[in-house]
């Protein structure tokens, strides 16, 4: 059946009639574009996929697209998403959420969501900024961060969002960019594959109120310097001419120039390597910031744990099994009956 | 000894002790047994917030009211004729509800020094001439438990912990019961640890043989069987019921329920019920909070459940935006409010009846939804099925309210069969055939949309919290659109009134100078009432309401037939404000606002007073 899905449906089957209302150089349109796009790739019916976001301004993509959608309110959608899925474990559930959604007012569902290990695709898009109230600090906004509520700079120490989704226990993480669609493209599909909640931080520029944000990681210009693309199985290796590498020494990671390098000392990326994904996830140096990091794309750990929503249908069909499929009147009369004439 | 037996038409034994003493179980036991021997049966638990308050303080004190009897029972009572007292705070906390020339049962050990100083006493209350008036029975319960246990092995405290069998089995033969039905329960209790089945069993014996031998009291008491309606009866308590009902309209729609919900009292014990039945497919999720449990009610409605949370007064307020949602997406679901004492945390093991202005109007924007209400402990299952059956059939979230008072109240129910339950028509769509574009909010009549799921071919929608244009459901900032759509919603909700029965005078006059319009846990105690004064001549009438929202078609018609409307509430004047609003009504409030239900007395009295002035 999805092998011939896949041949008849398009990216634009996901389409939809709607004016797209985001500002022209949104960040948002290129990571709508990479979704359609991968859509068919899914092998799912149209009508089995569904789309569930909050608030915020990349919370309006379903709209956008052809499938089942909810555009709920702020922070929940990661919670109407747990109820759909323990109601419905065999669809296929995306949530859309930001940075202010997911992070702030959404924290606590986001990191029980993630414990419960749902089957669902989480694409957060990072914008560092609260867009649609039109510019105030976000939890992801640096320290010191000059915003309209925070005229002299804030004063929040910014969440470390994949180390927060790893912290509670995550079995997919990973990050990617707007700027980059193949890329995006292939997280996406991975993210996708991934049975459990797979958290994808999206970097996503909002030209209007952050321009410029994640400038150093997706400009040509600083891109190899500034990034590491991680690839399983292979050594972590980034700079203008991939000249440096990253190696273990002892507990702490260090950057180290190849040529000078043993082979055995670079960090092979292991995206099963719990304790691999904890020292990557640090990757979060300031890139301003002497001697700092590089900051890592791609999955950055994944495991197999089951999913809240199967271990629920088991212990139903269980229950069933033990005690008979549910007879109202036994239930109704209960056990100490007596009867008046 | 032999002793006499004595024909009673109905007994109130109130129950009480240190919060650790089993009194509930005490109490729970002793009512399901006369349950079974038919008594008409209205129960009150009572008990503090804390989970084991101070020992021997007044604060600690647990207490469990029951009033059995062979004539209609609609009250707990107002005053007692037996009090049971574990101890000296206890005794204080309850000495004023004995009545004149009752029997006080007394623990005597739980009045040494100690006790009676936490207890605030100076003096032993037992040596006081005010006791005179009572029938006072003095065992020293502890002695006789740790006797009956002498050769079990078991530690002195372990001992302690069957004490209240001793009490329940004494009373079993005072009121000429059976003991087999709670030696039933022990070994059920127990089953994993029979070292204490024993010593349970053979304490409930021992407190029974008491009775028989000891020359405390001459006469032994009888409850016949009361003149209930034919048919088969069982006792439950109001939570328990509200869950039956929501599995019952499970069973009759073909959906099977997501119960999301956060642990709150005195909601949980829904929670613990409907886990119970995962063989009938229900879906219970205990989430992370209040607004995730909400939140997730929407997300199984939208899957195409029957969507259900259950929560208390704070929790609802928490709720209460995703309660918005849900009336704007046009979902079903139902959320049921076991209302306790407010605000805040307020007094959350008490009763009160204080959350109806919030159902009515605690959510942002016009967001009108319909409301049904619980009036006993056997009738939160109706009205669990009612308000499901309304969800499900106009496409819409239904507030269910019952109260800490019935929830943890039992009584008998004549329960129905399944076949005698109607059965509810969720307002699907059907299955695609044309081209035709689906439209989410196009309405039918009753202005009700249909209902796609997920899965359903052609029929993929977005929807959202956003104002919705007419029909196509997109959004729309259109000021006339959100103008009609404001008064569609409204008039959806009122047009349910089409789809509910009409009221009717519940007891007494149908005309008349009074009219008592009452809602909720008041019911017993107005009815009640109620009935005292019609047997005095007095022209009252009665209507309890279940349906506050809307309300029956003809209600405005049945308040005109009464000189004198009031509204008797556990709270400081709430559907008062709203019958006042909506019929240009002079109705008054009589409010009680301490926790605890009215007394029969209490309603008496203000009802005499609008004679007396007539
Ligand atoms: S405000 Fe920023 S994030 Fe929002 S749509 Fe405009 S550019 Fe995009």
């Amino acid at each position: 059946m999805s092998e011939a899905l896949k041949n008849t449906l398009m990216a634009k089957d996901f389409a939809t009639d709607q004016d797209i209302r985001w500002c022209p150089g949104c960040g948002d349109y290129s990571v709508l574009k990479q979704v359609q796009s991968i859509m068919p790739e899914l092998g799912r019916k149209k009508e089995d996929i569904v789309f569930i976001s909050g608030i915020g301004c990349s919370s309006r993509f379903p709209y956008y697209m052809n499938t089942y959608g909810m555009h709920s309110i702020h922070g929940r959608a990661t919670a109407v998403a747990s109820g759909l899925k323990i109601s419905r474990p065999e669809l296929s559930v995306w949530i859309i959420t930001g940075d202010g959604d997911a992070l702030s007012i959404g924290g606590n569902h986001l990191i029980h969501m993630i414990r419960r290990n749902f089957n669902v695709n989480v694409l957060l898009f990072n914008n560092e900024i609260y867009g649609l109230t039109k510019g105030q600090y976000s939890p992801t906004s640096p320290e010191g961060k000059v915003t309209k509520s925070t005229p002299i700079g804030s004063l929040d120490h910014p969440f470390n969002p994949l180390k927060l989704c790893l912290g509670a226990d995550s079995t997919f993480i990973a990050r990617t960019m707007d700027r980059d669609p193949k890329h995006q493209r292939e997280i996406l599909l991975q993210g996708s594959q991934h049975v459990g909640t797979s958290m994808i931080e999206i970097y996503q520029n909002c030209n209007v109120f952050n321009d410029g944000a994640f400038e150093l990681f997706t400009d040509k210009g600083s891109k190899l310097q500034e990034t590491l693309f991680l690839e399983s199985g292979k050594p972590m290796i980034f700079g203008a001419e991939r000249e440096k590498a990253i190696a273990l020494d002892s507990s702490t990671p260090r950057i180290v120039n190849i040529s000078e390098a043993n082979e055995g000392d670079l960090m092979i990326h292991d995206e099963t390597n719990h304790f691999q994904a904890q020292v990557l996830t640090s990757f979060f140096d300031n890139p301003k910031d002497e001697g700092h990091l590089p900051r890592p794309f791609g999955v950055f750990y994944a495991e197999d744990r089951y999913r809240y929503e199967e271990a629920m249908e088991k212990q139903i069909t269980g229950a069933t099994e033990r005690m008979g499929k549910g007879d109202l009147d036994k239930l109704l009369r209960g056990n100490n009956v007596w009867t008046a004439s | 000894m032999t002793k006499k037996v004595e024909e009673k038409q109905e007994v109130t034994i109130v129950f009480a002790g240190d919060s650790g003493d089993g009194i509930q179980l005490t109490g729970t036991q002793f009512t399901n047994t006369n349950a079974l021997y038919g008594n008409d049966i209205s129960t009150f638990p009572n008990y503090p917030a804390e989970i084991r308050a101070p020992q021997g303080t007044l604060a600690g004190v647990s207490g469990f009211q029951l009033k059995f009897g062979s004539i209609e029972v609609a009250t707990p009572g107002d005053d007692c004729d037996v009090l049971v007292a574990m101890n000296a705070a206890a005794f204080k906390v309850n000495i004023a509800r004995l009545k004149k020339h009752g029997t006080i049962i007394i623990n005597s050990d739980g009045f040494n020094a100690r006790d009676l100083k936490l207890a605030g006493y100076d003096t032993s209350p037992l040596e006081d001439k005010s006791l005179n008036d009572f029938r006072t029975i003095q065992i020293d319960v502890t002695k006789m438990t740790r006797t009956a246990l002498i050769d079990s092995g078991l530690g002195k405290k372990e001992m302690d912990r069957s004490r209240n069998m001793f009490v329940l089995g004494f009373l079993y033969y005072m009121y000429n019961r059976k003991i087999e039905g709670t030696i039933e329960f022990i070994k059920q209790k127990f089953a994993k640890k029979p070292e204490l089945i024993d010593a349970n069993v053979n304490v409930l014996k021992a407190g029974y043989h008491f009775g028989d031998t000891s020359e405390v009291f001459t006469s032994r008491y009888n409850v016949k069987a009361a003149s209930l309606p034919a048919g088969s009866y069982r006792n439950i308590m109001g939570n328990q019921a509200a869950a039956l009902g929501l599995v019952a309209a499970s069973q009759k729609s073909g959906l099977d329920i997501f119960y999301g919900s956060y642990p709150i009292t005195p909601a949980s014990d829904i929670l613990h019920e409907l886990a119970k039945h995962k063989n009938f497919g229900v879906r219970s999720f205990q989430a992370e909070d209040e607004i995730a449990a909400m939140c997730s009610v929407i997300g199984a409605s939208f899957g195409g459940k029957l969507g259900i949370t259950a929560s208390s007064g704070p929790g609802i307020a928490l709720k209460g935006e995703a309660i918005g949602l849900g009336i704007m997406l046009e979902l079903p679901m139902v959320i049921v409010n076991v209302q306790r004492g407010g605000p805040s945390t307020g007094l959350p093991t008490k009763t009160e009846q204080a959350d109806l202005l919030q159902a009515y109007y605690g959510r942002n924007g016009e967001a009108p939804m319909p409301i049904v209400s619980a009036s006993t402990p056997s009738d939160c299952f109706n009205a669990a099925f009612e308000a499901c059956r309304i969800a499900l059939e106009h496409m819409t979230p239904v507030f269910l309210l019952s109260d800490g008072y019935i929830a943890n109240g039992s009584e008998p129910w004549k329960f129905p069969t399944a076949d005698e339950l109607p059965s509810i028509t969720p307002k699907f769509v059907p299955a695609k055939t044309t081209d035709e574009t689906y439209l989410p909010y196009k309405r039918d009549e009753n202005l009700v949309r249909d209902w796609a799921i997920p899965g359903m071919k052609g029929y993929e929608h977005r929807i959202g919290g956003l104002e919705k244009e007419i029909d196509t459901g997109n959004v729309s900032y259109d000021p006339d659109n959100h103008d009609k759509m404001v008064k569609i919603r409204e008039e959806k909700i009122a047009k349910i009134a089409d789809n509910i029965p009409l009221q009717i005078v519940n007891n007494g006059a149908e005309k008349g100078d009074v009219l008592m319009l009452s809602w909720g846990s008041t019911y017993g105690v107005v009815k009640t009432a109620v009935k005292e004064c019609n047997a005095k001549g007095m022209a009252v009438g009665h209507i309890h309401l279940t349906y506050l929202s809307p309300f029956p078609k003809n209600l405005g018609d049945l308040l005109k037939n009464y000189e004198h409307i009031i509204v008797p509430e556990i709270n400081n004047g709430q559907l008062v404000k709203i019958i006042r609003d909506k019929f240009l009504v002079d109705a008054k409030g009589l409010n009680k606002i301490k926790g605890i239900p009215f007394s029969t007395k209490e309603i008496i009295e203000v009802i005499e007073q609008k004679f007396e002035v007539a």
